[in-house]
């Protein structure tokens, strides 16, 4: 399909365009991975050679070019930190973190969308307005801080979770899950909050169109309305929402990746800007990248299978 | 002629403001088997409320309905919701003045059409519920019926759209059609077309129409009888020649001056 190649070359641009920048914005802010290794003791001579051996003295141009070819030919590059290849460090992280943002996507999508019905179909009824004032609620609590509470209420009163005692997925998987639950939950709950009151809204747009009262016309009653008419229109606008808290899920499990104490790609990322190890950082940026462009083009193609009034023009 | 639907004394009030706003008081109209009455007036006069009431769609917390509408021995005002229901779409059924919106945007145009007999007949299988639906958009006048059956509304035009209307509302044959005013929003040639196609539709399967409009010429190229309605009450009825010819009230002549004529002759 003609769209489908568009979007994938515009997908490669828009990744060479992320990288760059990263690289650019390394070479701005201070900091020196040579320094870092060697510590600020090392004698100016010796950190002259090392910034040679790492290549750090050749124009920026230079320096970008080499990374990006040896990257399109699947070299990640070494680590400055640790003397490893990035893609070793990298790759083997990688599920942790993708589990635990699809887990929580999941979960955002099984208990918004039936509460969101719920709600706008029981608009102003008192559990409504109870959902509503909780939505409020929630909303406003961070993740890391609901985390935090989870942790404390889950880990150490009911002791649900051992609270540190992650399970990594190559030992036991079903206990790499059961560990997951509670942080995608800290990560899903303003996401749900989200979600509720966006399809809710969504819902009662919808019943007010003229197109309901024809479906009422026709002897269908609420749910028949409800379920055959409005909830197809209404989640249109929910579908592209839901792509961009996917993509905003995979950025948020980092900050609950330190609450958690999970060593998920947050724990190096954060580690190796600090170091300025730029070869980890740009391996991760393109991976979070590439998750974030391959959903919206998920949610595009879905979009357009819902919405037939969206062509599909190249 | 045997009556099919009678409304007496129908009045509607609405209670969201600080006094009742009247909208309908004391509606009387009686439709025949088979008969065309129009209702005329202009907007804001009751015609388009007292047509929903009749199709059972006024259902706000805050009105007040009273009278009574009598089809099949039924009170349609007091009826219960899914005894309603079983009349909605089936026995009678409504077009509305916008066929832009009045179709489902992401449903196409076959299982719009072919809805109300999913509702009301179950029994009919898939395959049959289809060549219905195809037979009904051709009766309708759209002679591509097998493609418009695939088609979304988007991809059709104002006059197609409301023929779809059309056909989803007759497709289960009923005994009484609201049109409320079904051409206003469509060019004159296609308001033309639809008025023609309501009278061969009425004819062909002695479907009793109820006309609203506020274009006298419409009414008066379709309907017998017509009632005139200003500010929610009846001012005039009776045969449409008749008022056309010696129209009593006041109103009634201001509507029929207002009619653009064309004197070709000059």
């Amino acid at each position: 399909m003609k769209y489908i190649i568009k979007k994938f070359f515009s997908m490669i641009i828009t990744l060479v365009v992320v990288s760059f920048c990263v690289f650019l914005a390394f070479n701005v802010i201070p900091g020196d991975p040579a320094l870092r290794k060697l510590g600020t003791e090392a004698s100016p001579e010796l950190i002259a050679q090392v910034r040679h051996e790492m290549g750090l003295d050749d124009p920026l141009i230079v320096r970008y070019f080499n990374w990006f070819t040896s990257f399109i030919h699947g070299d990640m590059g070494t680590s400055y930190n640790y003397n490893v290849p990035v893609a070793g460090m990298v790759l083997n992280k990688v599920p942790i973190t993708l589990t635990m943002a699809i887990m929580s996507f999941v979960l955002t999508i099984l208990v918004s969308i039936p509460l969101g019905i719920f709600t706008a179909k029981y608009e102003n009824g008192f559990i409504d307005k109870a959902i509503t004032m909780i939505n409020q609620i929630i909303m406003a609590i961070p993740p890391f801080f609901s985390g935090i509470i989870i942790t404390f209420i889950f880990g150490m009163i009911f002791k649900l979770f051992t609270p540190g005692g992650f399970v990594s997925y190559t030992e036991d998987f079903g206990g790499f899950l059961r560990y997951l639950i509670f942080p995608s939950v800290a990560i899903a709950l303003p996401k749900i909050a989200m979600t509720v009151k966006m399809l809710r809204g969504s819902l009662i747009d919808e019943a007010a169109k003229d197109y309901t009262r024809t479906a009422f016309s026709r002897g269908n009653n609420t749910n028949g309305v409800l379920y055959r008419h409005v909830l197809k229109n209404a989640m249109i606008p929910v579908i592209t929402f839901l792509g961009m808290l996917l993509a905003d899920m995979v950025a948020g499990s980092i900050v609950i990746e330190q609450v958690f104490s999970i060593p998920g790609i947050s724990r190096i990322l954060l580690s190796s800007i600090s170091n300025r190890d730029y070869p980890v950082v740009e391996a991760i940026i393109m991976g979070v990248a590439a998750i974030v462009i391959i959903i919206n083009l998920l949610v595009d193609i879905i979009y357009r299978i819902i919405d037939p009034r969206i062509e599909i023009t190249d | 002629m045997e009556i099919i639907l009678d409304v007496t004394d129908l009045h509607i009030e609405f209670h969201d403001g600080d006094t009742p706003t009247i909208a309908v008081d004391d509606f009387d109209l009686m439709l025949g088997k088979g008969e065309i009455v129009g209702i005329v007036g202009e907007s804001g006069s009751g015609k388009s409320m007292s047509a929903l009431a009749i199709a059972g769609l006024l259902n706000r917390g805050s009105m007040k309905k009273t009278g009574r509408i009598m089809f099949n021995g039924d009170d349609l005002l007091t009826i219960d919701r899914s005894k309603l229901r079983t009349y909605q779409g089936d026995e009678i059924s409504i077009i509305f003045q916008e066929p832009m919106t009045s179709l489902n945007p992401v449903k196409k145009i076959g299982w719009q059409v072919e809805e109300s007999l999913y509702i009301h007949h179950p029994e009919i299988d898939k395959k049959t519920r289809k060549q219905k639906a195809i037979d009904m958009l051709k009766d309708v006048g759209l002679t591509n019926a097998e493609e418009v059956y695939y088609m979304y509304p988007h991809e059709l035009s104002g006059g197609m759209r409301q023929r779809v209307m059309i056909a989803a509302a007759m497709i289960g044959g009923p005994q009484i059609l609201i049109a409320d005013e079904p051409t206003t929003a469509l060019d004159v040639t296609v308001q033309a077309q639809i008025v023609e196609l309501l009278k061969k539709l009425n004819k062909e399967m002695g479907t009793s129409i109820i006309f609203i409009s506020h274009d006298l010429s419409l009414v008066n190229q379709l309907c017998e009888r017509v009632i005139v309605m200003q500010k929610g009450s009846i001012v005039e009825s009776g045969k449409t020649a008749d008022i056309f010819k010696a129209p009593k009230h006041p109103y009634t002549q201001r509507l029929i001056a207002a009619i653009p004529k064309i004197d070709i002759g000059e």
